[in-house]
């Protein structure tokens, strides 16, 4: 099963590069990541493809150090020219053509010239004042007034800011400044072993542990070549599912308390509190850290069915009673579409691109394990608040089946399955084209978080550190479909929307 | 003892008992709401120790606020006022300060715009934009609150409230005639409203976009949102006995003496318990609007209003 996901690797020039990925996506393949690698005597862009049923296609691009550009993909891929301004922010390389080349991971007060993930990069550059205004574009006319939002709010919530442009309560633009969070995630990452980087996987994302930690560990693992039984693969399938659990379920009473139907809400955080507890008692933590190993799946009590049975029929029934409601429903339906062009576009994941018709889902498009034959995704036409509602509470049902039908086999062996890394497993992914620095070993893993798609790329280091690793997480992509579906929206309905979205400010800023 | 001097006596006791109930009557409130979706709740004195906590914090107020502690005193200004002036314990009036329906509106109508100056004054986009909302609210429901007073009016004859509730409790048969009912049903819709309840504001909120009330003192802090929110309280206690003593007027003094005071205080207490405990049911029941359909609410009680003074017309 590993053997058939490992990528296919093409060398091209910046001649063809555009050429090649327009045939790609044309062919319905999706820019699942960009990452720029700083090797010994030039920079390499790694362009990675994926499509489902088929193994990851990657265009490796490389350009020298000091003539660092590249072509850019911005005419024939979203997420591609937002890859490249993220890149640009990091490393330097520019995107030569970028219709839109502003900064975006780089903050005002960033010293001029500084690029973090530079080898060479002062860990603590002289930081100045954040004396850049950030260029918002400014709505004029007759009543247009901005209603700055954030990044701190009257709510625990993660930074963000939003800059409204208004009229009476209409939203006539939105623009999300986020970035608030940057820790430099991917280059802590560097020189750890892959053992160590787990522990830093699961940290994120808080939400996301089991998401984060899986994806880096199945890189790791098609890097190292090493094999993962049936039985583990299943543990982890289980603990992928108790996340998106207890992850949906909080959404759902989330969404219904926006409204302020709070009754739904203190019920649904009961069910969440029993599935962090139960969490505890299968992981030994309560957002499930620890339970995902290099090699493996860890669990120190077994999945209680009865529990997870009865929280999935209590939300249903919870769903029921919200939707029961005509005022929940009348502001749920028709608030903050987002339609299915638009999502496709956008390249979004997850339920917001299941609840936009897309059915993209790893668990379908990239399985590592085997799924009941009845596993469809969770789809709804409508793209609105009620459409992404009603996806999660349909995935609720789905994971609390899918679990039933793999804790057989997530029980059936040894309990500590620690398989420890050998750092000395010979590479087992023969590199096409060499060049003068090619990475002895890499892989990706591909899973789907209850976000939505989650990708991971890690490249090893001759003495089996990490050299390079490469977190893409769904609310990267998802984030400007936020603004996109408050066309039309108004002001007092933008809680609402944003909550249905939840896309992490963390993951999306490393 | 002259009879102003009990009368003026009489309103500092109704004042005080408003006082001290008042973050009770919201502790009340968010108790029995907590109880009824499953929570444990805060007890009813957290709004009292809320007000504590907040009594001893200095307030923080951002360069360019000009009125500065000013608009949060005369708020409560405002509320206190209009606690003095309805009829909630007697029905006796002081002859200087007439407790007329148009008065009572005016007074409302001060405090509405204290809190909106408020919003406005603190400079940002959120204060203005509640103030604006509020103002959106306000627009619609001093109207509603005059005209179905208005009604209840028509039969005793005089817009003196004091007069009002002491005919119904004279002709306690006019307390379920249709005007009275449409028009009690009206006052309520826009009380709701004024004191920024579900389903058209929420109390409970942390989104600073979908706040009405919330969003003018947003940017309160110490004493000045200690004073706010107790005049807001107050305010809401206020408006809720006036319905409470329109709807059922038992208990409220007409002829003096100790014990009947006494009674009275006891079942103000208590219907204005029972009226709060009835809106945090019933809050659970409910979402809030989107803000654009809140005017076709409030709409509807105006029409309910409407309805009751054509209906006093005809039977009288």
């Amino acid at each position: 099963m590993t053997a058939d996901r490992e990528p296919t690797v093409r060398e091209v020039t910046r001649d063809d590069l555009v050429g090649r990925a327009d045939v790609l996506l044309e062919a319905r393949w999706r820019l699942a990541l960009v990452a720029a690698h700083e090797d010994r005597h030039d920079f390499r862009i790694v362009y990675t493809f994926l499509r489902p049923g088929h193994p990851p296609c990657e265009l490796w691009l490389r350009v020298p150090r000091d003539d660092a550009w590249v072509p850019t993909l911005a005419g024939i891929s979203y997420s591609g020219g937002r890859f490249e301004r993220e890149v640009r922010d990091l490393y330097g390389i520019r995107p030569e053509g970028h219709p839109l080349p502003r900064r975006m991971v780089r903050h005002g007060h960033w010293p001029t010239g500084y690029y973090p993930m530079l080898r060479d990069a002062d860990p603590e550059p002289h930081f100045d004042a954040d004396v850049g205004s950030y260029p918002f574009i400014q709505v004029g006319g007759d009543g247009v007034y901005e209603i700055p939002v954030g990044p701190v709010h009257a709510g625990l919530i993660e930074p963000g800011h939003f800059r409204f442009s208004v009229v009476g309560e209409t939203i006539v633009r939105m623009k999300a400044r986020l970035w608030f969070l940057h820790r430099g995630v991917e280059k802590l990452f560097e020189g750890k072993t892959p053992q160590d980087g787990i522990a830093l996987a699961e940290r994120i994302s808080g939400d996301t542990a089991v998401g984060h930690a899986l994806a880096y560990a199945m890189a790791v693992e098609q890097a190292l070549g090493m094999q993962v039984t049936h039985e583990e693969r299943a543990r982890r399938a289980v603990l992928l599912e108790l996340e998106r659990l207890h992850n949906h379920v909080s959404d759902i009473g989330a969404i219904v308390n926006d409204v302020g139907f709070g009754i739904i809400h203190a019920h649904t955080q009961g069910l969440r509190e029993q599935l962090l507890r139960h969490n505890q008692h299968v992981t030994g933590h309560r957002l499930l850290r620890g339970g995902i190993t290099i090699g493996g799946a860890h669990f120190v009590g077994d999945p209680d069915l009865d529990l997870i049975a009865e929280v999935s029929r209590s939300t249903a029934e919870l769903v029921d009673l919200a939707l029961s409601n005509h005022g929940v429903r009348d502001r749920l339906t028709g608030t903050a579409i987002l339609d299915a062009e638009q999502a496709y576009l956008l390249g979004t994941l997850g339920y917001v691109a299941r609840a936009s018709t897309l059915p993209i889902d790893a668990r379908l498009d990239h399985p590592f394990v085997d799924l009941p034959c009845a596993f469809v995704p969770a789809t709804q036409a409508n793209g609105d608040v009620l459409a992404r509602f009603l996806v999660r509470a349909e995935e609720v049902a789905t994971s609390a089946t899918l679990i039933a039908s793999w804790a057989d086999a997530a029980t059936r062996t040894s309990r500590l399955a620690d398989m420890p890394v050998d750092a000395a497993v010979p590479s087992a992914v023969a590199i096409s084209g060499g060049g003068d620095s090619a990475p002895d070993r890499f892989g990706l893993g591909v899973v789907e978080a209850w976000r939505g798609t989650l990708v991971h790329r890690v490249e090893l280091a001759p003495d089996g550190t990490l050299s390079r690793v490469k977190v893409v997480d769904p609310s990267y992509v998802n984030w400007p479909a936020v603004p996109v579906a408050l066309a039309d929206t108004i002001v007092p309905d933008f809680p609402l929307a944003n909550k249905s979205f939840n896309q992490s400010y963390a993951g999306n800023d490393l | 003892m002259s009879a102003t001097v009990t009368t003026m006596l009489l309103v500092a006791v109704q004042c005080g008992l408003l006082l001290a109930l008042a973050p009770v009557r919201v502790g009340l409130m968010r108790q029995v709401r907590a109880r009824l979706e499953g929570r444990a709740g805060a007890g009813v004195l957290q709004p009292w120790r809320d007000l504590a906590k907040l009594a001893r914090k200095e307030p923080l107020r951002a360069p360019g606020v000009r009125f500065g502690g000013a608009l949060p005193v005369l708020l409560m200004g405002a509320s206190l006022l209009l606690v003095a002036l309805l009829p909630l314990l007697q029905t006796a009036t002081l002859v200087a300060v007439p407790d007329d329906l148009f008065v009572v509106v005016s007074v409302l109508l001060l405090g509405t715009v204290a809190i909106a100056l408020l919003g406005l004054d603190s400079g940002t986009a959120f204060g203005g934009m509640g103030a604006s909302r509020h103002m959106t609210v306000a627009a619609l429901v001093e109207p509603t609150i005059l005209v179905a007073v208005y009604a209840l009016s028509i039969p005793v004859g005089t817009s003196n409230l004091s007069a009002i509730v002491s005919a119904r409790l004279d002709h306690p048969a006019t307390v379920v005639a249709p005007v009275s009912l449409l028009a009690l049903v009206a006052l309520f819709i826009v009380v709701i409203a004024e004191t920024g309840r579900l389903p058209v504001d929420n109390p409970s909120t942390h989104l600073e976009l979908t706040m009405i009330h919330e969003a003018m003192i947003l940017e309160s802090s110490g004493r000045d949102l200690g004073w706010v929110e107790y005049a807001s309280w107050l305010r809401l206690g206020a408006l809720l006995a006036l319905v409470a003593n329109l709807a059922a007027p038992w208990g409220v003094v007409q002829h003096l003496h100790v014990l009947a005071v006494l009674i009275a205080m006891v079942a103000l207490v208590l219907k204005v318990a029972v009226l709060g405990a009835a809106i945090a049911s019933g809050e659970v029941f409910l979402a809030k609007l989107r803000l654009f359909r809140v005017p076709e609410l409030l709409a509807g009680s105006f029409v309910l209003a409407f309805l009751a003074v054509t209906a006093s017309y005809l039977t009288v």
